[in-house]
């Protein structure tokens, strides 16, 4: 279906008929497995958290609700510094193991915390700690390890084993429950154990990348620097503004939910079909990107969750138009997630890789997390559906712009 | 090769490490102590033990005695009458699901009902007829980890079970209102079986709502009242009054006068009080059971230790 267009990358890649794993490099294979197991450790963790808090220590949802949103908020400066440190030491593999490590040892911290909850929370903060520091420095290398035609295809890769281990962490946990007649603390450990066995794999089988810079090159004035390049800023300003009308996967949910009629008990299965369609598309969108551009792709992901909001709070209701709705979901993850640092990557001197994608994930997530609290404003202020079509009507207006006032050009 | 040895070594090492540990504690959760056989019988207080979740019991008359334990686990433990309700989680669900146990007075199940949620509130009408509850939720609420409310009944006689009570006709201000975030917590009823109280959040309020059951339909009394409980004698209910952000001062409303009186527990209290008789409340804190009396005098006293979810038999 894409020969025609595919027959210059054909070229420059070599044969095409070989299956997506095996055209990327060995790298990002072994990068995408080591994030594949520490989702597993880490989502199980997640999938049994509020439970542990609230029933087994008896902490208040509201206060666990706070404490969680603060914690996402610190992940963003740390993944900066992250990213710089990074680059400047010219060990991207060491700080990113170092990221991964110290998420692996906070799981134990949650045996050893007990019950006391001021431990918890410091625990839990190094656990976002070490996520922040390993983001960059891990997307640097992928986007280092490809050839620069097809970083679209490696960070689809990547991310698609990335969702099996988000797939997978759930089933663990309720497997280790139902195993250990409910003890919270041997899902813990367990988490440990496979966030250990993540470790492992990363110092074995990935190879670091020292890029070739001089050394100077990677100062703290280089990085800010880069704001100076004028499609670096405009890639930078655009995801910020984007992630600022961006409604969050939790409201996605719960509208489906209200408009569905989801019976709570499979209310959580939800996030699973976007995780689905994710897993199935990261590739092929990827690999689009890379033949007919990473920003088209990534503007494209925004158009499908506008579309996906104008379904959901349409005049007409049912179950089909759920599925879509879901799927147009997953659809923009596929088409943003990964893209955006693939489309990042080449703007940034190979040097400063690590700085520059943490500088835009980082626009972009906090941007998303102040878009959460104004949606929530707008919702209570003004109900659900009207809330709704302001942020549809957003969306579509900033991709607009993006894609045509000041587009960037990858 | 020598790499993948490695990874392949050290893979199995950690998976052993894990399963080895989870059967470790299969066997120190499985473990049980001799069980006791508990009755309703008048003159006890029973509460769950929070290192075990066993439910035990003592004299109400004198509650540093020995207690009986039972070997029943609940999370949330209730009774009244003949009836007595019990919630837990079933462990290895996620999300979580909760079975709502209902049970005679020799604590046998009568009846079983399988909820989505984790438990929050449990309770029986002073008839024993009516057993209700509240759950958390997950992923009800738009905030990513945040939780609703569930607060659903189960008439005992009839096996009629209502999931949820988010469907009752409320009126705020003397208007009926309507919002999709309408969240019901912590029922009580009156001995008459029929008037009820509960708290109705929208909206970022609180409101105590007086139900008719026969007729279905409810209104809003007072603002910030969180989990109400009524008197034995129907005047008054307990509740706990938002002083802050996650703060609640234990309280007692008049329903005749709308006056409030602060008890003299000044530590936060998230729990629905119980009546252990007209001048004396109940509650849970910090791994205890606490008194202290209604009416605002006099100091909070501990009753027992590793304990919560009070029940009193009368």
């Amino acid at each position: 279906m894409y020969i025609a267009a595919s027959r210059t990358s054909d070229l420059a890649a070599g044969n095409d008929r070989k299956p997506a794993l095996r055209r990327v490099a060995a790298n990002v294979v072994a990068l995408g497995l080591v994030s594949l197991v520490t989702d597993v450790s880490s989502e199980m963790v997640t999938a049994v958290l509020p439970l542990y808090l609230v029933l087994g220590l008896g902490l208040n949802p509201l206060q666990f609700g706070l404490l969680d949103g603060l914690y996402a908020g610190a992940t963003a400066v740390v993944r900066v510094l992250g990213g710089h440190l990074a680059d400047r030491w010219r060990r991207l593999k060491a700080v990113a193991g170092l990221g991964y490590g110290l998420s692996a040892v906070c799981k134990l911290g949650l045996v050893a915390a007990g019950s006391s909850v001021a431990a918890i929370g410091v625990v839990l903060a190094a656990d976002r700690t070490g996520k922040g520091i390993r983001t960059a420095p891990r997307d640097a290398l992928i986007s280092l390890s490809s050839e620069p035609g097809a970083l679209g295809r490696s960070f689809g890769v990547h991310r698609a084993l990335d969702t099996v281990g988000a797939f997978l962490g759930p089933l663990v946990a309720m497997a280790v429950l139902a195993l250990s007649l409910g003890s919270y603390t041997s899902v813990f450990f367990t988490s440990f154990c496979i966030a250990a066995i993540a470790v492992l794999l990363l110092v074995l089988f990935v190879r670091d990348r020292p890029a070739v810079v001089d050394r100077d090159g990677v100062s703290l004035r280089a990085a800010f620097g880069l704001l100076r390049s004028k499609d670096f800023r405009r890639i930078t300003i655009w995801a910020a503004l984007l992630g600022l009308v961006t409604v969050g996967d939790s409201f996605i949910y719960l509208l489906l939910q209200r408009r569905w009629d989801v019976a709570a008990t499979y209310f959580p299965l939800l996030p699973l079909g976007t995780a689905g369609v994710y897993l199935l598309l990261a590739v092929p969108l990827g690999r689009l990107a890379d033949r007919i551009g990473r920003w088209p792709v990534f503007l494209g992901g925004h158009v499908a969750l506008c579309l996906a909001l104008v379904l959901i709070c349409g005049p007409q209701a049912g179950f089909w138009l759920a599925v879509v709705a879901l799927g147009l979901h997953g659809v923009f993850y596929a088409a943003t997630d990964g893209v955006l640092m693939a489309a990042a990557g080449p703007l940034v001197p190979s040097g400063l890789r690590a700085t520059g994608l943490a500088v835009v994930q980082t626009g972009q997530a906090a941007a998303r997390m102040l878009s959460s609290v104004l949606f929530g404003l707008a919702w209570t202020l003004w109900d659900l559906r009207p809330a709704v079509f302001v942020a549809a009507a957003a969306l579509a207006a900033v991709a607009l712009a993006a894609a045509f006032v000041r587009p960037v050009r990858p | 090769m020598k790499k993948v040895l490695l990874a392949v070594g050290g893979t199995v090492l950690l998976i052993v490490a894990a399963v080895a540990f989870t059967l470790g504690s299969r066997h120190d959760n499985a473990e049980a102590g001799p069980a006791a056989q508990l009755t309703l019988a008048p003159g006890q207080l029973l509460y769950r033990t929070v290192s075990t979740g066993r439910i035990a019991s003592v004299p109400l008359s004198n509650p540093a005695a020995t207690p009986q334990v039972s070997g029943l686990r609940c999370d949330r433990f209730a009774v009244a009458k003949h009836t007595a309700v019990c919630l837990a989680v079933q462990p290895g669900t996620l999300p979580a699901v909760t079975d709502v146990l209902v049970l005679d007075d020799h604590l046998a199940i009568k009846h079983k009902e399988s909820l989505p949620g984790t438990p929050s509130r449990a309770r029986v009408s002073p008839d024993g007829r009516l057993v209700y509850w509240t759950l958390f939720v997950t992923g009800d609420s738009y905030a990513a980890t945040g939780f609703s409310t569930r607060a659903g009944l189960y008439e005992v006689d009839t096996g009629r079970l209502v999931k949820t009570i988010e469907e009752l006709a409320v009126q705020v201000d003397g208007r009926r209102y309507f919002a999709s975030d309408a969240n019901f917590w912590g029922i009580t009823f009156a001995p008459d079986g029929n008037r009820f109280y509960a708290t109705l959040a929208s909206l970022g309020k609180t409101y105590l709502v007086e139900g008719d059951y026969a007729h279905y339909h409810g209104k809003a009394l007072r603002e910030n009242v969180e989990c109400p409980s009524l008197s034995p004698d129907g005047t008054r209910v307990a509740f706990k009054k938002k002083v802050g952000d996650g703060v609640w001062r234990l309280s007692v409303l008049d329903l005749a006068t709308l006056k409030e009186t602060p008890l003299a527990e000044t530590r936060s209290v998230d729990d629905q009080a119980l009546w252990a008789d007209d001048h004396t409340v109940l509650y849970g804190l910090d791994n205890a059971v606490w008194s202290v009396p209604a009416d605002g005098s006099g100091s909070p006293r501990k009753l027992a230790g590793d304990a919560a979810s009070p029940a009193v038999t009368g």
